[in-house]
């Protein structure tokens, strides 16, 4: 099954063209590396993908409906670094952020039923006995479980993740990406943007790669063969792979 | 050693936080039924029946008079501006907690200077034609009006956050001092007790509207509860669930609207803002979730409110100042408490 399917899809912020006749897809299952330069349309393709943004030409559709349209928020997690800084000054705790992942599904109040997904979702995720600590008080890679656990709860069948892991420590990444690989592993489709190439090629199976227009799209031997990277970045680069 | 023994026990003898909290939470509550019981009973107190029940509650105020030597209960229009007090207590920290989360503090300054500018077109309105409404509904109407302004120009404009919330706190401001100088000319308006908030100028119209505001506000923070959150917390996670981000925006504009509208009168305009940050600051010190903060903003709030007022009425002082000054007090406490 098809989850997100890109047709030309171009936008521009008034004058600035941001993203440009892209087509690709997603397939259920895949687990997508995005990269580019920064300012190279990576964030506003993805707001694209999740119907955040309709595009100005072309069309994108999500779970075989158009982007825009798609109702269902429920079946995508979001996290983003942007959450990860609120989550630093507002006094929320780890299960209060974790249970806004049933808010899309649920009726007014919570049921016993969304109740348990919290609790599954944080057991996931390894952080079960900080249910009730402040995200503020967490570490880095504490907190980027703890809003993986938000998506989980919500039953997502697509996680969309811009920089998650943006000042978070190298084992506590390293830690965050291989939870991602198992989750990916049970079936669930990951699109993710990172600005760490490296990482990108270890743990993602297909990679796209946009500079406003798409470089290239396929798996990941094909990227590091096809000069794209150069293209992209305008220099000649050089994907370091950590060793463990 | 014996010394930290001794400590033990008493901490140990004293109830958990979470009772302590709660307890402080059904008080506030009951202070607010109390009090919606008195205007409404005042309302209803010539209709059979609520009569006798309004009597009772002069009967208290006396009684309460004689028990504390004081002179303040046993006035229907002192319970009017104590109710009202009481239900800003409720209502403003309870919608400060999500504006001071959203880095909104600002907004009620702002709401608050365009209510101010209703008033002036409500008592030049009721001056010139005789119209004899609360100046409160003209300034419910042109602080929605501002709110909803503010929002617009915050989502069409490619300025930062705070000009438009400037732009509308000046402007506002502006035409409020025009309309006052002509109307003073022609009607002799007079509403300084709008901008430094006065009990006396609490009447049973404005505090019956208060109460109805009040309940409103509670009914639609409770009922929008979540999404108010998750729109607060994480905007962009909110908008890919399908929360309509926009909306819960709106409403929570609108509803500071409401708050801000109801609070001027006990507050006055420089001070409304106040009422819906400090509580939530101070809350936020010593609160480990965003629930605990929602209530201990509203604790903090109450107690400032009946504090500020205890103080105002024995020592002859503006009852705006002294319940901020309470606040005050209440947030240099929480920041200096042990963690």
């Amino acid at each position: 099954m098809t989850v997100v399917r890109l047709d030309g899809v171009s936008f521009s912020y008034e004058e600035t063209l941001a993203v440009c006749d892209i087509t690709f897809e997603i397939e259920e299952g895949e687990f997508l590396g995005l990269v580019g330069p920064n300012g190279s349309g990576k964030t506003t393709l993805l707001r694209i993908m999740l119907g955040l943004l309709e595009p100005d030409e072309g069309e994108a559709t999500l779970f075989g409906e158009t982007a825009h349209l798609f109702e269902e928020g429920a079946r995508i997690g979001y996290v983003s670094q942007e959450s990860t800084d609120r989550g630093g000054i507002m006094p929320v705790t780890v299960g209060e952020a974790v249970r806004m992942g049933r808010f899309a599904a649920a009726g007014r109040r919570l049921s016993d039923e969304d109740h348990r997904a919290v609790a599954d979702a944080l057991e996931k995720v390894g952080i079960a006995d900080l249910a009730d600590r402040p995200v503020g008080a967490l570490s880095g890679g504490q907190k980027q479980r703890a809003y993986i656990a938000r998506a989980l709860a919500s039953d997502a069948d697509l996680l969309a993740l811009d920089e998650p892991a943006v000042g978070v420590d190298a084992e506590s990444r390293e830690e965050f990406y291989g939870l991602l690989g198992s989750l990916n592993g049970e079936g669930i489709t990951v699109v993710l943007i990172e600005h760490d190439i490296g990482v990108v090629t270890e743990h993602a199976d297909r990679i796209a790669c946009v500079d406003v227009e798409l470089y290239h799209h396929g798996d990941t031997e094909s990227f590091m063969k096809s000069g794209a990277l150069e293209q992209a970045y305008g220099e000649k680069k050089r994907v370091l792979r950590q060793s463990h | 050693m014996s010394a930290r023994n001794t400590v033990r026990r008493l901490r140990s003898a004293l109830p958990s936080r979470h009772a302590a909290e709660i307890a402080a939470l059904v008080v506030t509550g009951l202070l607010a039924v109390v009090m919606l019981g008195f205007v409404v009973l005042y309302w209803l107190q010539d209709v059979p029946g609520f009569g006798v029940a309004y009597e009772g509650y002069r009967e208290l105020g006396r009684g309460m008079d004689a028990a504390l030597g004081t002179n303040v209960f046993s006035y229907p229009f002192m319970w009017q501006s104590i109710a009202t007090g009481v239900f800003i207590g409720v209502v403003a920290p309870l919608v400060g907690s999500f504006l001071v989360h959203r880095q909104m503090a600002l907004i009620g300054e702002t709401l608050a200077h365009t209510a101010f500018a209703g008033v002036a077109f409500g008592l030049l309105f009721a001056g010139l034609f005789g119209f004899g409404g609360s100046p409160l509904l003209a300034a419910l109407i042109v602080s929605t009006v501002g709110a909803l302004g503010v929002n617009w120009l915050t989502k069409h404009t490619d300025s930062y956050g705070d000009v438009p919330i400037a732009v509308v706190l000046s402007g506002s401001f502006a035409v409020a001092t025009l309309v006052i100088t002509y109307g003073r000319g022609q009607t002799g308006i007079d509403i300084e007790g709008y901008l430094f908030g006065d009990i006396a100028i609490v009447t049973a119209g404005s505090a019956r509207l208060m109460a109805v505001l009040t309940v409103c506000v509670v009914g639609v923070v409770v009922w929008f509860y979540k999404e108010l959150v998750f729109t607060t917390f994480d905007e962009q996670a909110a908008r890919v669930a399908r929360l309509d981000v926009d909306r819960y925006n709106t409403l929570l504009v609108v509803v500071t609207a409401v708050v801000v509208v109801g609070s001027m009168q006990i507050l006055g305009v420089i001070l409304v803002a106040g009422m819906l940050v400090i509580p939530v600051a101070a809350a936020s010190q010593v609160s480990r979730s965003f629930r605990e903060t929602v209530y201990v903003s509203i604790i903090f709030g109450q107690a400032s409110v009946v504090a500020g007022f205890a103080f105002a009425v024995a020592a002859g002082m503006p009852s705006g100042g002294s319940i901020i000054v309470m606040t005050v007090i209440l947030y240099v406490a929480s920041v200096l408490s042990p963690d």
